[in-house]
């Protein structure tokens, strides 16, 4: 179980409580939706649960156990940005095998090309790079997956078929999933329970 | 007001050891657009859609080799033109406040945008007042600087700078990307005002139900070709004529959330025959062999052999 216990989160002493007070749990093999308006500080809540940023007060737990200082971590946060989540200077190859040895099925499958493993992450698009960054964390050493507007940037088809890969993945290796969208139809598609913060 | 008819754009690259690579970015693309309609160009990352948004703005790169015809108003539009019309008859409104100069206010940024197409400092200066309180933007606004716009904010900010000029053509690119449910709806209302006012609009989108929100017509890209233009209510009535069109409709979440597996073709080895033919369900040995033109159907166009009404 993935919990998140009475989180508090500002990004300095003067400045207003950004995430208040907000308890979450997922199970493992469990879709979660997370809605909530603008200035709600659900991107904050992501990077809480995947360790990224401290709670100021509270705790994040992966079986009563917290997350771990160094190594990898189980809880692994996508963004919508992939450029963000990448090492520029780093080969698409390199980054891929950063998750463990490439699947190359699973590459497949993302419509990932051989001949993109050569190239730096600037040489492909976002939705080329984003589909890479997801491949990544798809081992088995996540055990849970924060996806916040994982896929906003992509074309609707690119979407469905990157939401059918991940969840087939996440239901076959019991993997916990946190989705946090503004968009209500596509986490109606997705999730077991939506949590209306 | 815009016509591009087979527009192709050839990228040419130099790999290790000097190899010469072809990349094909745009392939016989057909696109017009009149005064007053907003033309929403959907499609997927690399089919092209942005590169049109830089053809037209004459920013293509160096590398870059273009065919077909543009014209615009009647005349033919030249890189040299593009460059001319640039910031004056077409304007574009950026995907985010990035475009923007960190170290300057935002109200000084959007008056010299205006100050751009022959306008007096001092009348820059009240049209950008004016549109600021048009869209609701308190006074101070001029007065920030980008970062310290909220999401809503920065997205008024810059439909401004296209309201400031007399720009007949606006694209707009990736205008809404995560943005809150909200400023979407708002960000897209001020576009269909600015075709209401008369100007043509071209939004370029991967979001083709937020494209379907005030579209009149909607060009759907593929592999940097047009393979269907529809009007906005064909998605509604179930008269789509092509089968990836037919296909992105029906992923959409609240449609059936089915993909068709499969990805746009190897910019670098375009494939003989049709562009979608990997991922048709209705090919056949003549879409094998030939690529299929565009032609005109049920008062639209599509690219495909087998397309029926
Ligand atoms: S031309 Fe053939 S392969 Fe291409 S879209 Fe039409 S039916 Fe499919």
């Amino acid at each position: 179980m993935l919990k998140g216990d009475s989180l508090w989160f500002r990004y300095g002493p003067q400045l207003p409580w950004t995430v208040q007070n907000i308890s979450l749990a997922v199970a493992p093999g469990e879709v979660l939706g997370i809605m909530a308006p603008s200035g709600y500080g659900k991107t904050t809540i992501g990077k809480l649960l995947s360790g990224y940023l401290p709670a100021i007060k509270g705790a994040v737990s992966v079986n009563g156990r917290s997350l771990p200082q160094k190594g990898y971590c189980p809880v692994q946060l996508v963004f919508q940005n992939p450029e963000l989540a990448v090492n520029p200077r780093w080969r698409i190859r390199q980054i891929l095998q950063e998750g463990g040895k490439l699947n190359l099925a699973q590459l497949a499958a993302f419509g990932i090309h051989p001949n993109w493993l050569s190239r730096y992450p600037h040489e492909l698009s976002g939705g080329e790079l984003q589909r890479v960054a997801i491949s990544r964390i798809l081992n088995s050493a996540t055990r849970y997956i924060i996806a916040d507007e994982m896929t906003a940037m992509l074309d609707a088809n690119t979407q469905a078929l990157i939401w059918q890969i991940v969840l087939d993945f996440v239901k076959k290796q019991q993997i916990g999933l946190v989705a946090i969208s503004h968009e209500q139809r596509l986490l109606e598609r997705l999730c077991d329970r939506i949590l209306n913060l | 007001m815009l016509s591009l008819s087979n527009l192709s754009v050839t990228f040419t690259q130099y790999d290790r050891g000097l190899r010469r690579k072809q990349l094909r970015v745009i392939t016989d693309l057909n696109l017009d657009v009149q005064a007053g309609e907003v033309v929403a160009v959907v499609g997927a990352s690399g089919s092209g859609k942005s590169l049109l948004a830089h053809a037209l703005l004459g920013i293509l790169p160096q590398n870059a080799v273009m065919s077909g015809t543009m014209t615009f108003q009647g005349e033919p539009l030249t890189p040299h033109r593009c460059r001319l019309l640039r910031g004056k008859a077409i304007v574009l409104i950026p995907q985010s406040v990035g475009y923007l100069d960190p170290l300057m206010t935002v109200g000084p940024q959007v008056q010299r945008v205006a100050q751009l197409t022959g306008r007096t400092k001092a009348a820059a200066k009240t049209a950008v007042k004016k549109t600021f309180t048009r869209y609701g933007l308190p006074a101070k606004t001029f007065d920030l600087y980008p970062f310290q716009l909220s999401g809503g904010m920065a997205r008024r900010v810059l439909v401004s700078t296209a309201v400031v000029t007399p720009a007949q053509l606006v694209i707009a690119d990736e205008p809404t990307p995560g943005l809150h449910p909200d400023v979407v709806s708002e960000t897209l209302t001020h576009l269909r005002e600015l075709a209401d006012a008369g100007r043509g609009v071209i939004l370029i989108t991967h979001d083709i139900a937020a494209a379907l929100k005030i579209a009149d017509r909607v060009a759907v890209f593929y592999a940097g070709t047009t393979v269907e233009i529809a009007a906005g209510r064909d998605f509604f009535t179930g008269k789509l004529r092509h089968p990836y069109t037919q296909a992105l409709w029906r992923s959409l979440p609240q449609n059936e959330f089915l993909p068709v597996p499969g990805n746009q073709p190897n910019l670098e080895q375009l494939p003989q025959g049709c562009l979608f033919k990997d991922r048709c369900p209705w090919v056949d040995d003549l879409c094998r062999e030939e690529r299929p033109a565009l032609r005109e159907l049920n008062d639209g166009w599509v690219r495909c052999f087998h397309a029926e009404g």
